[in-house]
């Protein structure tokens, strides 16, 4: 198992709070690796830290073999682009066009023509199903076409890896489900890594390689859906039986 | 010793948010520098910032150019120099009023506007969303501002001098009885046209500073729609006082200090 990307020993704090403590992590290439752990423990700050968005306060993150946390802000802007980002509420650009969202990478990084960046944005377009949507902007869409077209931005330069955060919360579950699938659909599409931060157990069933569980700052379980499932530890129990006894606090 | 504490804070506060500014600016006009400007974007922005601020810039010239023409008549009268108000008006409006306050102006309404925008985007993630697509949010967002600011701010600086010195010719002949060609004769004759350029200039600095401060103000919101109202009023306040320590520091290096 290559190892695409690996966090080591990293301590992050927001203020006096310890969100990560010596929190060590690898992320296997061509996986779908999926990040579980209660509200606030810091899962989307794993993603920020992959991407360089986020620096740790301690210890030091690798995205093949490259050491994220050291570069500058002119190397990790170029560094980004091999790595997708569906936000959680998308953040798609409230002024251009579900077309120009997805389009903009493309216009800002490539010499395309006009003509082949249409090609490309109406072919991701469609493989999430949102060409009907393309000249719409974002404020006039459903919450699903929306996580849909920020999903189409983040692969629309062909990424190594893409990070979800939080893809399928709020969402009813036929577009969760859709959702869960096209996850897998792009994934195998760019042949690539992906991270995925989710509360979503069905769906993190159906789609994850592996998952890890964060809890306090630090990985407590990690394993395929069957090894989590299995696992000894009633911390994991408890979360993944969301019940109210236990060794969680409430 | 929690008072020197606190002194030293602010202190510290004050050179982080001077430095803040100064690197946001030194990226932005190197990104000027380089010709990697957005054209459509800029545009975009010139008629948002600039040609919407037009009628406010208008307005508030014409009524300075009548109430200066209104006060320097009335004493031009009582003492018989009514000759000498079209070179007082002018002068007020060309070296300091004109680009002072179109600068206020224009800093209450794009300054107000560009925090409140940028920080609405940090709030629902979209200046990390450039980030993550490997995209600089200075180049984006702040240069295009930039730019149209110092395109737009010395235009409408124009308009003002030229609104405010001929409401105040309007009023000294509706006034005083000054004809309209003793009025310009005295004009000429006071202040001379490399006052007007260096009003200008002024506007250029006056423009720096709106975009910077609104932008910067604007990309460092924290908290919420509550941030957002935070940093528009903080950009509002810190660019107007800003303007001000700028126009003494101009007026002395332009017209004063020098002699």
């Amino acid at each position: 198992m290559a190892v695409y990307a690996r966090l080591d020993d990293v301590c992050v704090r927001y203020g006096p709070k310890i969100v990560m403590q010596n929190l060590s992590l690898d992320i296997v290439e061509g996986a779908i690796t999926c990040i579980i752990g209660l509200s606030g423990a810091g899962k989307s700050t794993i993603l920020r830290l992959l991407n360089g968005l986020k620096k740790p306060d301690s210890g030091r993150v690798f995205v093949r073999e490259r050491e994220v946390s050291a570069m500058p802000e002119r190397e990790l802007i170029d560094f980004r682009r091999s790595i997708g980002f569906s936000f959680q509420f998308a953040a798609l650009f409230d002024s251009l066009t579900v077309y120009d969202n997805i389009a903009l990478p493309l216009r800002e990084h490539t010499k395309k023509s006009e003509h082949e960046i249409e090609t490309e944005v109406m072919s991701v377009l469609e493989s999430v199903g949102l060409e009907m949507a393309a000249q719409r902007y974002p404020a006039d869409l459903s919450g699903g076409m929306v996580k849909r077209a920020g999903f189409a931005r983040a692969v629309i330069t062909n990424p190594e890896a893409v990070l979800y955060d939080e893809p399928t919360t709020g969402l009813d579950p036929i577009i969760t489900h859709l959702l869960t699938d096209l996850i897998v659909k792009l994934r195998d599409r760019l042949k690539g890594t992906a991270v995925v931060v989710s509360h979503d157990l069905e769906s993190i069933y159906q789609m994850a390689d592996y998952i890890a569980m964060l809890f306090e700052g630090a990985i407590v379980a990690y394993g395929t859906v069957d090894e989590i499932k299995r696992s000894p530890n009633p911390i994991v129990q408890q979360f993944l039986q969301g019940s109210e006894v236990g060794p969680i606090p409430i | 010793m929690k008072v020197l504490e606190e002194v030293g804070r602010d202190t510290e506060g004050v050179f982080e948010y001077a430095g803040g500014v100064a690197e946001l600016g030194a990226d932005a006009f190197g990104f000027i520098g380089k010709l990697r400007i957005r054209v459509r974007e800029t545009f975009d922005q010139c008629y948002y910032l600039g040609v919407n601020s037009w009628s406010i810039v208008v307005l508030t010239s014409l009524f300075v150019g009548l109430v200066l023409s209104l006060e320097s008549a009335q004493q031009a009268v009582t003492y018989g120099v009514s000759n000498l108000v079209g070179g007082a008006v002018t002068y007020g409006a060309a070296r300091e009023l004109g680009p002072l306050l179109t600068a206020i102006v224009v800093a209450g309404r794009v300054g107000a506007a560009i925090a409140a925008e940028l920080g609405s985007m940090v709030v629902t993630e979209q200046v990390e969303a450039l980030q993550s697509l490997g995209l600089s949010p200075t180049r984006m967002l702040v240069t295009p501002r930039l730019v149209a600011l110092l395109l737009m701010l010395p235009l409408l600086t124009i308009l003002g001098d030229i609104v405010s010195i001929g409401g105040g010719a309007w009023m000294a002949q509706a006034y005083a009885h000054i004809p309209y060609a003793s009025f310009v004769e005295s004009a000429r004759e006071t202040v001379p046209f490399t006052d007007f350029l260096k009003g200008i200039a002024k506007a250029f600095v006056f423009a720096t500073i709106i975009a910077l401060i609104g932008s910067y103000q604007g990309l460092r919101t924290r908290g919420g729609a509550a941030g957002v109202g935070r940093a528009t009023t903080d950009a509002v306040v810190t660019a107007i006082i800003l303007i001000f320590i700028a126009n003494f520091a101009l007026s002395y290096i332009l017209f004063g200090g020098g002699r």
